[in-house]
Order: C-alpha cells, then structure tokens, then sequence
C-alpha cells in the first residue's frame, strides 16, 4: 500500500501502529452490523473455496480481503438502493437476504441459484467484464426519470476500467446525471495482468475528471473510510449531483479464482503482507480498541456465519435436479411453439 | 387509411405508441433534435419531451446496455441504432445480457425492450451503411427478430415488437425507407409477431424474402409471367419463423428460391432451406436455391448493383429450378 500511497493519499479512517483511528459517526451498534457482514463474507468465501476442493461447489472466483469494500458499501446505502455485482461480489446479496443457498447454488451450476433482482435491490451477477456498467447507469438514470431517489451502486475491477462498457457507462450516467457509484475495487491484478499494464493513468480515480464527476481514492481494507466516501458519493447522487467514482485501493492476496495459480506471477512477500494488514483483522482491531469487541463476541459471530454456511450448502445440496423444462422455461415471455417439441423430444429420448 | 412512405410509417408507430403507454421511451444517437438521421423519430421529441425521446452519448453498447437498465427500472426502452453495420458493438450487451437475462432472474424480471436500426444497401452509402447483420441478433437466444417490407407493416411489426415482453430487434430496410409507399392502417395498429404474409399467390415456385428482397421478388414474379407462376412469401418475422406459412407455401409449389442481400454463409436463407429439408422434403421437387450476397465484404457503391440480389438472379435461379 506504501508506494501507491505516496501517489495520491487513499481516504482512512482506521489506524495503524503509525497513525490514530479517526473519527466515526456509526453508532456502536452500526459498527457490530458491519463486522458481522464483513466477517459473513470471509466466511462464505473460505467456506466456498472448501466447498470447491471438496467438489461441491464449480470453480469459484475469490473474494478474500475484499469484503471491507463489499460490506462497507452496502451498509452505506438505503434498504431501496440497488447494487450491481460482479462475479467477485458474488456473495453481497446475502447482505440483502439473498440465502446463501441461492449463491451457492448459483455456484453449484443449478438454476435454484437465480434470484428476482427487485426482490432484493440486487441485480444478477455480472460475469462478462464491466458490461453491468451500463445496467446500473441506465437503471439510475430510469430511477431519476421517474422522480424515484434510489440510488444505484455498481461493483467493478480495475481491470474493467480498460473496457468499453465501463467507459460508455460511466459517460452515459455522468452526462445524464444518473444516481450512481462506481465502485471500482482496485486489488492491482486482473487475472495475472498488473496495474501498470491494464492503465498508465496515474491513478485509476484520475479517469473521473474525464467524465466530469468526481474521483475519491479510499484505502480498500479500511471498511470505515470505503463506508464514508461510498455514503458521501451516495447522498450527492441522491441529490442530484451526479455520479462519483470511488476507487478502494487494495491488494488481491488471493488467486483470482479457484482455478487460478498466482505463483507464476505474484510476488510472494507482498502478498504476505497483504494478508498481514487484511480488512477483517484491521476491523477487529478497531473496535477491539473501541472496547466493542472481545473474542467471545468475535467467536459467537463467526460461529452463527458458519452456522449460516453449513446451512446453506447442506440447502443447495438438497436441491432437486433441474428439470429438463427449466432450459426452457423463462428464456422468453412468449415462447415459440419449437419449444415444447424440443421439450417433448428430449423427454422422450431421456425416457421420461 | 393514410398512404405512407415506409419511414412515415415507423415515425406513426412510435408517437402511437407512445401515446398510448407511457413507459415507452426512444433513446438513441440524435434522435431528439434531429429527429434521427432517416427522420423516423422527428416530432417525438417536441411532441413527449426531451426526457422521453433522449438524444444519447454515441455509444451502441451504452445504448443497449443503458436500456437493460431502463427495463429494470420499468421502462420500455425503443433504441435506435443509427446504421447497421454501427449496431456491432451493441451485440456484447444483446448476446450477453438481452437475450439472457429474463431467464437468469426465472422470468421474474422481463426486458421489453426494442433495438431497430436501418438496414441494406441499394442506397449509394459510404462504406459500412449498407450491412445486412439479421444473423446477428436471429443467433442471440432470448431475442426476437422482425424486419418489415410495406409501410403498414413497418408500422405493426414495429407496435407489435413495443408491446412484447421480450427483447424485439427490428430491421428497418434503408432502402424502401423512402421509395416504398403504401396504405398504413390509422391509430392503433398491430401486426403479430411470428406471422408471415403471402405478398403474391402463385403456383409453381415460392420465393421466399424478407425486407428489401420482397418488392424484388415481387418484381421478379412479374419478370416470369408466362414462364413460371411465382409466390412470394414474405416471412416479417425471422425469430419466431412462421413455418406454417412456408411449409404450406412449398407444399402447394413444390420448388424454393430464397432470396437475401447478407451474405450467403449461415445467412438466414440457409436457415429456412434446413427448415425445408427437414420438414417439406417430400414436398420438394427440386434443390432449395439461394440468391444471396457474396460472402465478400459489403463493396464500394459503384458495385453494389452487382453484388445485391437482382431480377436477373432470381430469375436465373427460377429457371434453373424449373429444368431442374
């Protein structure tokens, strides 16, 4: 984090063995909400990589160290706000109330693993890079066109910076001053490729200015400071300032996916650091200090997390085969009638 | 009844339409102000407000992509793409996230969007305005395709494709925008997706087109009086195919010729000879033939003529089949 700090300084609110906590406004109450997310997420991410080795979930995209950005964000916007995720925010629905069954299954290639969006102000994951750019900024400006003050937040990688989606989507929000923050959960790597060859711009936030709104740099393992500038870029989109583009600093210390192997490209001592300062422990630091959390408390809420997983995939598991109609079912409003033959004939030769 | 240039009658859907459902809006690439490069959205913007025909920032997939958006936010998006062969970047979002979408949140949320954009050549364009991309968006699963010959047509297929809850694309043929005038219905007029018409009864070969190619095969039709009774089929809606309509069509004459300008390879016309081959084969008393575009890119104007489907060529096509 050191040398990418001297660039531009990175928003924080928490300390270090150097620096003091700042200040806070969230209640202690707020902040006990926001560990029990950010550990939620730690636990569904190291649960689903078991689940992946123990070949019970498909290969998996790893979101470890960054759920201070993933929660942080989340809990700074309104119930009514939609979020659209990558595949790398997988699990922020279940910050929503999405069951973690439903993501586990969506993982697990079993269409029991799709949710309805408006149900939980959370759009489906978004595989193809960026493309959910435009989703958010087009819903945002919709929400504005009907008088509606949702505000609409979307996760991105920096890697998706490079795209052009990204790039027509943060214009089109800017230039019709849609509600929306843009997120971009810079961890330096997209896939094996590093920061310096995705981008020569001197920081990623440096590319607002050329869409005419504002760019805030905020360190990605502080979920205090993710939460104030997310919450800051949320109420000037509310008010109908426009968008801001956030970008949390951070470093991936995790395989981009479980069918990654970063060996060949990272480097190992950095990576240690990263899980050394990583967000959780930097949270529980926090509060340990505030006098909030104690390792009863601390055991209790990864206790009821891991309860929640073991839940959840024993749930995901019990899911029933899909149905052969289900290839079918829903692809359109209106199907054509070449539907129900090619439904009847694969019937018929699986023999049922 | 009024008599209308086809772009008129585009032009007439849109304000009917959205007159009638406010949810509907027309974004696009200087649709507002200008009232679109072919005029078929002019008067919108004075009419609805700038808010409900919105000129956009030049960016296809950020039209497209806006749109999903607008859907989830419970708008009816009609995005206009300013010229075929500019339409390509839109396809990222339509094959990754139009067509799939619905069926991603189990129907719960639908897209009842529509993209429609001038198509073809004949019109002496620069390079790139003369593309015929319908097997594009036909290969997109979750996505309907209808592309209109007549003006009254033009205006159906177009309120019929703003009503549907599904994804719609229509294709707009630049070429008859404004040498095909015709009767359009007044008000409110819908003409159902999935349904193919027959332009010109006849008994001894179908021709089978779309778009700009039906008035040519009309016209080939009149070539061969004498010679062969043509009937020509003008199939309106590539996705969902009328195959009931072709099928009866061949069953009666026996013999196919299919005419389309895209290129020959997995255009759509080989589409609808596997169709024949599948379901009329006992029905067929020749080879299905094609009259087609060259698989070569688009040519400069000057050899355009040479490279679209002519009267010759289908005539050619005709006789062929009929000593075959």
């Amino acid at each position: 984090m050191t040398e990418l700090a001297a660039e531009s300084p990175l928003l924080r609110v928490i300390g270090d063995d150097a620096t003091p906590d700042g200040a806070t406004d969230l209640t202690d109450a707020a902040l006990l909400a926001l560990h029990r997310s950010l550990l939620l997420l730690r636990t569904y991410d190291e649960r689903s990589v078991v689940y992946h080795r123990q070949g019970r979930i498909g290969t998996y995209a790893i979101s470890w160290g960054h759920e201070a950005i993933q929660a942080g964000a989340v809990h700074a916007l309104e119930e009514r706000d939609w979020i659209f995720p990558s595949y790398r925010e997988s699990a922020v629905g279940l910050l929503r109330g999405i069951p973690p069954a439903t993501v586990l299954s969506w993982w697990r290639g079993h269409p029991s693993g799709w949710w309805n969006p408006a149900q939980y102000g959370v759009a489906s994951i978004c595989v193809p890079i960026a493309t959910q750019v435009p989703h958010a900024a087009g819903f945002a400006w919709g929400c504005r066109l009907r008088e509606d003050d949702r505000v609409a937040l979307v996760f991105f990688g920096d890697g998706a910076t490079s795209e052009g989606a990204f790039h027509e989507g943060a214009n089109l929000a800017a230039v019709k001053k849609a509600p929306l923050v843009l997120l971009c959960n810079n961890n330096q790597w997209a896939i094996s490729t590093p920061l310096a060859e995705q981008s020569a711009a001197a920081t990623l936030a440096d590319k607002a200015a050329g869409y005419g709104m504002p760019g805030v740099r905020v360190d990605g393992t502080d979920a205090l400071a993710v939460h104030d500038a997310v919450r800051e870029a949320a109420a000037q989109a509310r008010a109908g300032e426009g968008p801001t583009f956030v970008e949390a600093v951070t470093y991936r210390a995790a395989p981009h996916a479980t069918a990654d192997d970063p060996s060949a490209y990272v480097d190992p001592d950095r990576v240690e650091e990263a899980r050394r300062d990583e967000c959780l422990g930097r949270l529980e630091g926090y509060l340990q200090r505030r006098g909030l959390l104690n390792e009863k408390l601390a055991q209790s809420v990864r206790a009821e997390a891991l309860d929640l997983m073991r839940q959840g995939i024993a749930a995901a598991e019990a899911e029933p085969p899909a149905d052969p109609a289900l290839l079918f079912e829903h692809a359109l409003g209106d199907p054509p009638a070449s539907f129900a033959h090619d439904l009847a004939e694969l019937r018929r030769i699986q023999g049922g | 009844m009024a008599e209308r240039l086809l772009v008129e009658a585009v032009n007439d859907a849109l304000h009917e339409e959205m007159e009638r459902d406010e949810n509907v809006l027309v974004i696009g690439e200087d649709v507002g102000r200008a009232g679109g490069v072919f005029r078929a959205t002019a008067g919108l913007r004075d009419r609805f407000g700038a808010d409900r025909c919105v000129d956009m920032p030049l960016a296809e997939a950020g039209i497209l992509g806006g749109a999903v958006g607008l859907c989830m936010a419970g708008w009816r998006p009609v995005c206009e793409m300013q010229y075929d062969a500019f339409s390509y970047p839109c396809l990222d979002q339509l094959i990754n996230h139009v067509g799939r979408y619905r069926w991603r949140t189990r129907g719960a949320m639908s897209f009842p969007l529509v993209v429609r954009m001038p198509y073809g050549g004949g019109v002496r364009a620069p390079e790139l305005h003369d593309d015929s991309p319908e097997t594009y968006y036909v290969h997109a699963p979750g996505v309907k395709v209808a592309i209109p010959a007549t003006p009254a047509d033009a205006k159906g297929l177009l309120a019929a494709a703003i009503r549907d809850a599904d994804p719609v694309v229509i294709l707009e043929p630049k070429l008859l925008y404004r040498t095909s005038r015709g009767e359009v219905p007044d008000g409110e007029h819908v003409v159902p997706l999935g349904s193919a018409r027959v332009a010109r009864e006849g008994t001894d070969v179908t021709l089978v087109a779309y778009g700009a190619m039906v008035p040519l095969a009309e016209r080939a039709a009149e070539a061969l009086e004498g010679e062969a009774s043509c009937e020509v089929l003008d199939l309106r809606t590539l996705k969902p195919l009328d195959e009931e309509a072709l099928l009866a069509s061949v069953r009666k004459t026996g013999k196919a010729v299919i005419v389309q300008e895209a290129p020959r390879t997995l255009g759509f016309a080989a589409e609808v000879a596997a169709v024949l081959a599948e379901k009329a084969i006992l029905d067929l008393h020749g080879p299905v033939l094609r009259v087609t575009g060259y698989d070569v890119p688009y040519p400069y104007w000057q050899l355009e003529d040479l490279y679209m489907p002519s009267v010759d060529r289908v005539a050619d096509a005709v006789r062929r089949l009929l000593s075959f």
